[in-house]
């Protein structure tokens, strides 16, 4: 066998590696065995390409991926748990720039004169949706760090914007068919670029995960792009899989949500409309704040409490203190549950990564179908920084954002206590009237010491 | 030439059936881990940046496919690290008597 054979095989065991990876990947079972088997797929390809007859400048390839490591290694370690939804979108963002800077520099280093026309639209397309994904992630990664407000930002003449950008971009592609230019591509590039930019700017940080998602799906078919201009079969099939599978996976996550990807993707103007309905409802109600020994007593004495936990006590790092909370609840015979939203914190799956995380038994997690039927009969709901999972609106008010998307019933509770730093609304940045509610009491502060108060409260009750 | 084209788009029609089926039914725990095991795949752009980079013949290309490269690692390492400390959490025996059993704390608490 030659020396080219040897290295197709090897490519194709890494591809069959991410085909199996990505199974073991959707179930609890398998999944980690599924990362590590993809990246044992992954370094027997990067390995193998090292291989390759005539591979020039070996030093820079070494020294860059020497720099890659030692950015992204400690980058991916030291992050909190809290900021995993906005890592993913940094490194799926670098992914897409990857490609378009692979794509346009294989174009530069061929004779555009000569170039058949199919390989300068496997170029640009290659650009125009990996530069797409950059800024886009780069955007998303902006907006989940709260560097910019975290609602959608609509601004006048918005949609004549994105038209006159949608049309240049399409005038351009044009134009790089005819003329091979790779000027032209250059500012097509840029183009792409700014499309990522106000294609996120209209989206609001609850669905920015959902965004994410879509943007991982479009690195992916960004590379298999890449992998037709180089004739590379593991590129275009690992990125095709990244690509197809992504964008099923963004459909579960926007279902998940109650919601369609269209209405997620380009329903910002609704979202003004609304904003200024909730705002006259804010005006001249109050909230009833207690304290942690009312509210400790409260809880002290019920028989059934179940917990809601949200970003506010990812955030405040609370996870353990809200389990010493339950242990001392349990410790009194009172039944308690966490009820986890599928969105709750701000991806799928975050709260129970760090309840897990807490040693919280798997028993006590109960997802939204589970607990919803008993909030009837629950005596105590204790929202832990969360907002819009429980707010009525997505069941009562049609025309509000969240309107549609399932939610925990905590006002079915005879009794709901928020635990929240302050009156501020949520993540989707709209008002919730449970709070306003007579059957709510609130404890203002950082979810990790009301907590703390409220064990030392039942402790003492 | 068409023939090698033929081939590519064989395997890309062939590769995205086999990513719509190959995930079906993901628990919703799962989509985010899902996502960003499935964003660490398509870091194998670094194969493709390498060969880029070792095959350049002007400086502009040399440094174009230097940042491909940084960026590619920093998608491939970033994405298999990340992946990992979150599944770190899906360990098996998890439903074992609670209180007293202390992990090794480091990992995933920072």
């Amino acid at each position: 066998m030659s020396r080219g054979t040897v290295i197709d095989l090897c490519y194709l065991v890494a591809a069959i590696g991410f085909i199996v990876a990505l199974k073991g990947l959707s179930s609890p079972k398998h999944a980690r065995r599924g990362n590590l088997l993809a990246a044992a797929g992954m370094a027997l390809a990067i390995g193998v390409t090292f291989a390759h007859a005539g591979l020039a400048h070996v030093g820079l390839i070494v020294g860059a991926m020497a720099i890659g490591v030692a950015i992204g290694v400690p980058a991916a370690r030291l992050v909190k748990m809290t900021a995993m939804p906005q890592m993913v979108a940094a490194f799926n963002g670098v992914g897409g720039g990857a490609a378009a800077v692979v794509s346009i520099t294989e174009f530069i280093g061929t004779d555009a004169k000569t170039v058949a026309t199919y390989k300068v639209l496997e170029v640009i397309f290659g650009v125009l949706v990996g530069s797409v994904s950059f800024s886009g992630s780069a955007l998303a990664f902006v907006k989940l760090q709260e560097l910019m407000p975290t609602r959608p930002i609509t601004y006048p003449g918005q949609q004549a914007i994105n038209g006159a950008v949608g049309l240049a971009i399409l005038g351009f592609v044009l134009a790089i068919l005819v003329t091979s230019s790779t000027a032209l591509l250059w500012v097509l590039l840029a183009l792409a670029l700014a499309l990522g930019v106000i294609f996120v700017l209209p989206i609001g940080g609850a669905d920015v995960p959902v965004l994410i998602s879509l943007l991982n799906s479009f690195t992916g078919l960004a590379v298999a792009a890449s992998g037709f201009t180089l004739d590379s079969n593991v590129l275009v099939v690992a990125g095709t899989l990244v690509g197809a599978s992504g964008m099923l996976l963004t459909r579960m996550m926007s279902v998940a949500m109650g919601r369609s990807l269209p209405n997620i993707l380009f329903s910002a103007f609704g979202s003004v409309v609304t904003a200024s309905g909730a705002t006259e409802g804010v005006d001249g109600r109050s909230v009833r704040a207690g304290t942690a020994e009312d509210i400790g007593t409260l809880l002290a004495y019920s028989r059934n409490v179940v917990i809601v936990p949200g970003y506010g006590l990812a955030v405040a790092q609370a996870q353990h203190t809200a389990k010493e909370l339950a242990d001392a609840l349990i410790a009194r015979g009172v039944h308690v549950v966490y009820a986890i939203h599928p969105v709750a914190g701000r991806m799928p799956g975050h709260m129970n990564v760090l309840l897990a995380e807490a040693n919280v038994p798997y028993e006590e997690l109960k997802e939204m179908d589970e607990v919803n039927p008993e909030m009837p009969i629950t005596d105590v709901a204790l929202v832990v920084g969360a907002n819009d999972t429980v707010n009525p609106a997505a069941r009562n008010t049609p025309g509000s954002p969240i309107y549609g998307m399932p939610i925990i019933n905590a006002d079915q509770a005879e009794h709901i206590v928020f635990l929240k730093r302050s009156m501020r609304p949520g993540f989707a940045g709209i008002d919730n009237d449970l709070l306003y509610d007579p059957k709510t009491t609130m404890l203002f502060g950082d979810a990790k010491d009301t907590l703390q108060k409220l064990v030392s409260a039942v402790k003492k009750a | 030439m068409t023939n090698g084209l033929l081939e590519l788009f064989t395997i890309f029609v062939l590769s995205a059936f086999v990513g719509f089926e190959v995930i079906s039914k993901v628990p919703s725990i799962l989509h985010t881990p899902l996502m960003s095991g499935s964003n660490a795949i398509h870091g194998v752009i670094l194969v493709g940046s390498i060969i880029v980079l070792g095959s350049a013949h002007t400086g502009a290309e040399e440094a174009l496919g230097f940042i491909a490269v940084i960026l590619a690692t920093l998608n491939v390492v970033g994405g298999f690290v990340v992946t990992d400390r979150m599944l770190h959490m899906f360990r098996p025996r998890q439903s074992e008597p609670p209180a007293e059993t202390r992990p090794e704390g480091e990992d995933g608490r920072a």
